[in-house]
């Protein structure tokens, strides 16, 4: 069983002002969705967990695997599993490569590696795609490769900023239901990022919404004990 | 180690160029105890003055380099203003842009080879056109005015301009402005020189600094088809410091010092011309003109760069020519007929001369590589770049006229005794291979998405394991157009060749230019083509490398 992702105090400031910030746990096979308008730090928030925050932004606050502080760790070493809105597969490499990537070393063996990648891409209804070139796949199965690729990298946890935004309306449930059914199966915690109203209703978990009006005026201090605690 | 490669790029690039000033500074003050120079004086200067025709030399130097700096910049300004966005224009792109490898005195040499009084337009015109059974008797190459000179330095730095302007126009949004110029009722000529080339104009002025320096302190153009009585300052400083007799380095020197300011006094001039013509730009912004010369410009500037490429592009094709030319007299338009014999004979000399070319700049880009990727990652690690305040450091070296510091640091290699190797001629290479390395490959690697970085260490890859994996081949094409940039850039240097190698280094381009004075044409053609084929079999190659986005689909078949 995976360990819970503890946001602790975290605090995200731009240039002195303050933006967002989170103070909770999120239970291993959770889903703690994070609403609110563009410009108010959610993606920012990701990528401080991530370990990229951009120079302009500053950060406080621990960000915590159990009883591991990750903050104090290198982003490689954090094993945080990111999906952004765009599937990001690595255009020089097919797709068996992309999900190989992202096993983890210690599964050796070049047939033990290629049979994962197989049953991976199995898991999605991709068997057989390992020569495809990412480029001649549709939104759909880039997606699916994305999160295999993701989940093979045996991730802490899942940080997700708003990965279904740029599918089609079909595609967005299908796609949706997949990554909270493959993430709870793992028993993996999950931070959503979004702005659309039916994420955060089919993630079914805890909501924060950053954009009420009593959140917007005095976002730093005030959101996160605002909302709804479960 | 990653955080000290910025460090030592701008040492290797920029120690050079402070020790070389420094280096030609002592002499030109007449302070050099190895060659009997022992108290400072002003007697090297006094030598210097007392040269007869120094001042005309000076100022053909002045003049030359101002006026092919302003040609050229002219040309491919109007000429963008009036055809961007058309056929034409990308056509021109696509003739101009592999011109840009071709190094200066390559250029050169076509240009005599097509417009000399025995050239190949004559040889068309003769003798049906002018009678002419003999090559009439005029100074077209070599004239005292330096205008066949001018001619070939706008031709060189056209394509350079013209790259450099088409790498900044993105950013300036030049169809929208147009479109909103256009709606507001302005000429196209008249919309893209009021909207466009304000915001264009500072990301192209150092490219424009580092040809007005080029241009007023060149040496190879000037010796192949520049006057002789006298010639422009460079080249005689050159001679002096090749002279065998060690006392004229001093004049040599302080003539050195003297270029530097030249080039700096028309780079002045060209900063008061930018005021004036922001003056004018307001002035006409505020009037409210609506046109510009709206069919004049295109006329004249698509006829000048049409005429231009259409003459670089002869040239060239004449220099192979020459090299397999049998008998070809004056007037026949083609050699009597095609032999080999050229490459036959002077093959094996030409052999060793590219291979000593190979030898120093294949070590120099790899290096050059090595440094500006390691610069570059160190900035993607670091998360901040450092682009904008070290822009004018890289172009420095470009600013500085060549001979002002090779002159020093060849004195300094000389007491350090690494004069006349290849080592030392790979140093001074580095200088001017290193700008155009990084230029080239820093906004191909800002480009990449940094999201995939991203997502490898997140995935778990480490830092070494992401940049050798996913960053750099997302950059592999750029690594390869950059490397064969930078070689391109290696094998034109004629000037740090000569003056650090003593002589004794001879590369295709050394060796070419050396043959300018001679009149083997067949020869001349022989080198002035090797010179242009390295580059290009450097930028075949690098084209052969799959970009990412033309990556070929693995199993087309199993695909479908």
């Amino acid at each position: 069983m995976t360990d819970a992702l503890v946001f602790d105090q975290v605090r995200i400031v731009l240039a002195g002002r303050a933006l967002i910030a989170l103070d909770r746990k999120i239970s291993p096979g959770e889903v703690l969705t994070v609403m609110g308008p563009s410009g108010i730090g959610k993606s920012t928030l990701l990528a401080y967990a991530a370990g990229f925050l951009d120079p302009a932004f500053s950060a406080q606050g621990r960000v915590l695997s159990g009883p591991l502080d990750l903050t104090r760790l290198p982003p490689h070493r954090r094993r945080l599993g990111l999906l952004f809105q765009d599937p990001l597969l690595f255009p020089h490499m097919n797709v068996g490569e992309n999900i190989a990537f992202a096993l983890p070393a210690d599964l050796r063996g070049r047939e033990r590696r290629g049979a994962a990648v197989a049953a991976a891409l199995a898991d999605v209804d991709l068997a057989g795609f390992e020569a495809r070139d990412p480029a001649t796949l549709s939104g759909g199965q880039k997606a699916r490769v994305a999160l295999m690729r993701v989940l093979e990298s045996r991730p802490r946890a899942l940080l997700l900023d708003e990965p279904f935004s740029r599918l089609d309306a079909a595609l967005r449930d299908q796609i949706r239901r997949l990554v909270f059914d493959k993430a709870r199966a793992r028993g993996l915690p999950v931070l959503l990022v979004t702005h659309d109203r039916a994420d955060a209703e089919a993630a079914a978990g805890p909501v924060l919404d950053f954009g009420s009006p009593s959140a917007a005026d005095q976002p730093a201090a005030s959101a996160a004990s605002d909302c709804s605690r479960p | 180690m990653l955080k000290l490669a910025p460090a030592l790029t701008l040492t290797l690039m920029l120690g050079p160029v402070a020790a070389g000033l420094f280096g030609t500074l002592l002499p030109a003050a007449g302070y050099v105890p190895a060659l009997g120079g022992t108290a400072m004086s002003r007697e090297p200067l006094r030598l210097l003055l007392g040269q007869p025709g120094i001042g005309q030399s000076a100022l053909l130097s002045l003049g030359t380099g101002l006026a092919a700096t302003l040609g050229a910049f002219t040309v491919v300004v109007l000429f963008t203003a009036a055809f961007e966005g058309s056929r034409f224009f990308r056509l021109l792109r696509r003739l101009l842009s592999p011109l840009m490898a071709v190094p200066h005195a390559a250029a050169a040499f076509g240009l005599a080879f097509l417009i000399a009084p025995s050239g190949f337009v004559m040889r068309l015109l003769s003798p049906w056109a002018t009678g002419l059974q003999r090559p009439p008797d005029l100074l077209i190459v070599g004239d005292p005015l330096g205008l066949t000179m001018t001619l070939g330095l706008m031709a060189k730095e056209i394509p350079f301009l013209f790259l450099m302007l088409l790498a900044a126009l993105p950013q300036a949004d030049p169809l929208r402005s147009q479109r909103v110029a256009a709606s507001l009722g302005y000429a196209p000529v008249a919309g893209w020189l009021t909207t466009v080339l304000p915001r264009v104009y500072p990301q192209i002025r150092l490219p424009v600094f580092a040809v007005l320096a080029y241009a007023t302190s060149v040496v190879d153009v000037a010796l192949i088809l520049g006057p002789t009585t006298p010639p422009p300052l460079a080249v005689r400083l050159t001679g002096w410091m090749n002279d065998p007799d060690l006392s004229l380095r001093f004049m040599a020197s302080a003539g050195a010092l003297a270029q530097l300011g030249l080039s700096l006094f028309a780079i002045l001039l060209w900063i008061c011309g930018e005021r004036l013509a922001a003056m004018l730009g307001r002035r006409w912004i505020e009037g409210g003109r609506r046109s510009a010369a709206e069919r004049l410009i295109p006329a004249l500037s698509g006829s000048a760069m049409a005429l231009l490429a259409t003459a670089m592009l002869a040239g060239l094709a004449l220099l192979a020519l020459w090299s397999l030319a049998g008998p070809w007299r004056f007037p026949d338009t083609l050699p009597h007929h095609l032999t080999l014999r050229a490459w036959m004979v002077h093959g094996p000399a030409a052999g060793d001369a590219i291979a000593t070319t190979l030898a120093i700049a294949l070590p120099v880009i790899a290096v050059a590589i090595a440094l500006a990727l390691a610069c570059l990652e160190n900035e993607t690690r670091d998360g901040r770049p450092v682009q904008h305040r070290s822009l004018p450091l890289l172009y420095l070296p470009l600013i500085v006229p060549q001979i002002a510091f090779l002159f020093g640091l060849q004195i300094l290699f000389l007491m350090a005794g690494l004069h006349d190797t290849l080592l030392a001629v790979a140093l001074g290479h580095m200088v001017f291979v290193l700008p155009y390395v990084f230029l080239a490959l820093s906004d191909p690697w800002r480009a990449v998405d940094p999201r995939y970085g991203h997502m490898a260490s997140a995935l778990g890859a480490s830092p070494a394991r992401s940049f050798w994996r996913v960053r750099l081949p997302l950059a592999r094409k750029a690594v390869a157009t950059a490397a064969a940039l930078g070689f391109a850039v290696s094998v034109a240097q004629y000037l740090p060749t000569l003056l650090i190698g003593g002589g004794r280094v001879s590369t295709v381009t050394t060796e070419a230019v050396a043959l300018a004075a001679g009149g083997n044409r067949q020869l001349i053609g022989l080198y002035g083509l090797l010179q242009m084929l390295l580059p290009f079999a450097a930028f075949l190659l690098a084209a052969a490398i799959p970009g990412v986005a033309h990556r070929r689909r693995a199993d087309g078949e199993a695909a479908a």
